[in-house]
């Protein structure tokens, strides 16, 4: 019978066809060791992450990182060479898409041309065979969450790349998915609707916590803003998870800390490691800096210095580390000044508030930073001065 | 102002000195049209009202109009062009969905050997027709040595189902082709997205997929039932029994009877059905965006 029951939930597509008042399972996704390959090309190697039920991951990494092929290996239209795939306690590695309950939105909003925003939304609900009376009321409930309700008799070419987003959403969403899945949604948008739209997920996933997102993007913005965690992913493998805080301020490895984030990156030498205080002394050049380092150091050992362009500040407080710099270019971005500056052959820049008299080029300064805004980096740093590009 | 005008104007003023006027290319691309389409028409419009030597008068279009062997034969005509294009349809539709959406190795060969179908002279198909499935074909032979009968089993070919098969044979590819343009031009992520919606393939096809196909198959199916409607090379090669069309009746009436003026008026119907099913298409493939379905 609860088999029976259980079916006829997944065949409404999670709990698509499920009433207010029925109680929501909430569903996690789990990855146990996945790998995509398309014949000698892999396109996900070996990869394993456990998103929470109610959670936001984010995947984040450059093109051709396999985020998208780990997206599209949960939605079902890549089959994994090797590994299983869980919505919840089920293993969906072998179900067709349409019997995964997800909800999925993408970067170009697919909305189907030839149909009104409402039979849009109303697609997934009459494909998972819903009550015919109920769908109206779905349909302008999942377009009112989205601000688009006087909308619905419209086709999706009389709206624009927002609204169009906006509909998707509300399509995807209309089914009550356990997972949504968001394929670099805002790619297509421009700035300002990027920014507008980033709070509208926000918001969304606020109204809606129990549904678990996974959200495909290359842009380190919208997965600081919106995720719980961060997966980052370079070269079809996972690098680093965490949260997204945790990958800002204390980021595992050199690649974390170039792509969540700026960063300058500086060649330094271990002078000793209190573990206790999980705090390094380091040495850069002549300097002596004292650093935050989770990770054991020994003395003597070369590691890489990460620290963040915003940490770096004229005035200095009791207790910062002190670096002597030439400046090499001021920027005047509006909101702030970005100084390029040469310590001792490494280039970093250093993102101030608007300074009244900022210092000129070849102007000898001092930069400052406190001891918990850098951290040191497993590894010596390859090129030294190597830094993200400038955002 | 007067710079811009001269530098247009002193171009043509030198074309115009050095040689023929534009006008003067057009000349022999007419005389062609006029000997080769223009002429032929007029004198079989003109053979169709006047006969031999008559007067400009109607009376022939009476009296073949309202022959039985016309009737039948614009019935027939149209039973077998409207059959042929509705099958064209349904196994082009079928089969361009197969070789666009479904992935097989060789898929690539299969789009090929569609353009080779449409460079192949359409009796080649009726005659590899009569050579499989004719009284005397390779299928009957097998199939008489099987059952032991000595009465071919299949009999079909020599009948306007056989005429229809051929024709779908031969016309499939016409559909298949500005579907398969079309169905390359689907944005494979409204596939991806209706699936994971919780569609399962067939609601895929009827409501994603078809509602795209639309243009393409107006277009194809047009252009199927105007060259249907004059197919000569299949009724004739298969030579099924009571099957007269129209081009088999100006065929008759011109070259075995030798009434040319019959011939004529059936010849003009003929034409103005064409020219009305060709203008439908044109319009079809103008109201539905053309540049996607178009390949004619």
């Amino acid at each position: 019978m609860e088999a029976s029951t259980s079916r006829a939930k997944a065949r409404a597509g999670g709990d698509g066809g499920a009433r207010d008042d029925t109680p929501r399972r909430l569903s996690g996704i789990r990855f146990e060791n996945v790998t995509v390959a398309y014949g000698a090309t892999v396109a996900l190697d070996d990869f394993t992450l456990d998103v929470a039920p109610g959670q936001v991951m984010a995947l984040l990494g450059p093109s051709g990182s396999g985020k998208t092929t780990a997206l599209r290996a949960v939605a079902g239209f890549v089959e994994p060479t090797r590994g299983r795939i869980f919505i919840g306690d089920v293993d969906v590695t072998d179900k067709p898409p349409y019997r995964r309950g997800i909800g999925m939105v993408v970067q170009q909003y697919a909305l189907f041309p030839h149909m009104r925003v409402e039979d849009n939304v109303a697609f997934g609900l009459r494909a998972n065979r819903c009550p015919r009376a109920e769908i109206p009321a779905r349909v302008e409930e999942c377009l009112r969450l989205v601000g688009m309700a006087s909308y619905a008799r419209r086709y999706p070419l009389e709206l624009s790349g927002g609204q169009q987003q906006r509909v998707a959403i509300a399509r995807a969403l209309a089914i009550r998915p356990q997972v949504l899945l968001l394929d670099e949604p805002l790619s297509a948008l421009d700035a300002q609707l990027r920014s507008g739209m980033l709070k509208e997920i926000a918001r969304l996933h606020r109204e809606l916590p129990d549904v678990t997102i996974l959200y495909v993007t290359h842009d380190q913005i919208e997965a600081l803003t919106l995720a719980d965690r961060i997966a980052v992913m370079n070269d079809s493998r996972l690098v680093d998870v965490g949260s997204a805080q945790s990958l800002y301020q204390q980021p595992p490895s050199r690649f974390t800390a170039t792509f969540v984030g700026n960063a300058n990156l500086l060649p330094v030498t271990v002078d000793r490691w209190d573990e206790r205080e999980q705090q390094a002394w380091v040495r850069l050049g002549d300097r002596m800096l004292e650093v935050m380092s989770h990770m054991p150091a020994r003395p003597g050992e070369a590691r890489t210095l990460c620290i963040r362009p915003h940490a770096l500040a004229l005035d200095g407080q009791p207790g910062c580390n002190a670096i002597e710099a030439t400046v090499s270019e001021v920027q005047w971005r509006g909101s702030a000044h970005r100084l390029y500056v040469d310590v001792g052959g490494v280039e970093m820049w250093a993102d101030s508030r608007p300074l009244r008299s900022p210092p000129s080029r070849g102007q000898r300064i001092v930069l400052h930073f406190l001891p918990g805004d850098a951290t040191l980096l497993a590894g010596a740093s390859v090129g030294a001065g190597t830094t993200a590009a400038a955002g | 102002m007067s710079s811009a005008a001269l530098s247009i104007d002193v171009p043509r003023a030198e074309a115009r000195e050095r040689g023929a006027p534009r006008w003067a290319w057009v000349i022999l691309p007419l005389l062609v049209l006029v000997v080769i389409f223009f002429y032929p028409l007029f004198f079989i419009v003109k053979q169709s009202l006047a006969g031999d030597a008559g007067p400009l008068t109607l009376a022939h279009y009476a009296t073949v109009l309202s022959s039985g062997v016309f009737k039948a034969a614009l019935g027939r005509t149209v039973e077998i062009a409207a059959l042929s294009t509705v099958g064209c349809l349904v196994l082009g539709f079928v089969l361009a969905l197969i070789v666009a959406f479904v992935p097989f190795p060789g898929s690539r060969v299969i789009g090929g050997f569609i353009d080779t179908i449409l460079a192949f002279p359409s009796f080649l198909i009726a005659l590899s027709f009569t050579f499989l499935y004719g009284s005397a074909g390779a299928f009957n032979f097998l199939l008489m040595d099987l059952l032991h009968t000595t009465e071919p089993p299949i009999d079909f070919v020599y009948t306007k189902w056989g005429v229809i098969l051929a024709e779908v044979t031969f016309y499939t590819p016409f559909v298949m082709r500005p579907l398969l343009a079309a169905f390359s031009q689907l944005d494979n992520a409204l596939i991806e997205v209706a699936s994971s919606l919780g569609a399962r393939p067939l609601r895929i096809i009827r409501q994603i997929i078809f509602p795209e196909a639309v243009p393409a198959l107006l277009a194809g199916g047009s252009l199927c039932l105007l060259l249907t409607l004059n197919e000569f090379g299949i009724v004739l090669f298969i030579g099924a029994k009571g099957v007269i069309t129209l081009p088999m009746v100006i065929y008759g009436k011109a070259i075995q009877e030798f009434d040319y003026t019959a011939g004529c008026v059936v010849a003009v119907v003929n034409i103005a059905l064409s020219i009305a099913l060709y203008s439908l298409y044109r319009f079809v493939l103008a109201r539905s965006g053309g540049g996607r379905a178009v390949f004619v």
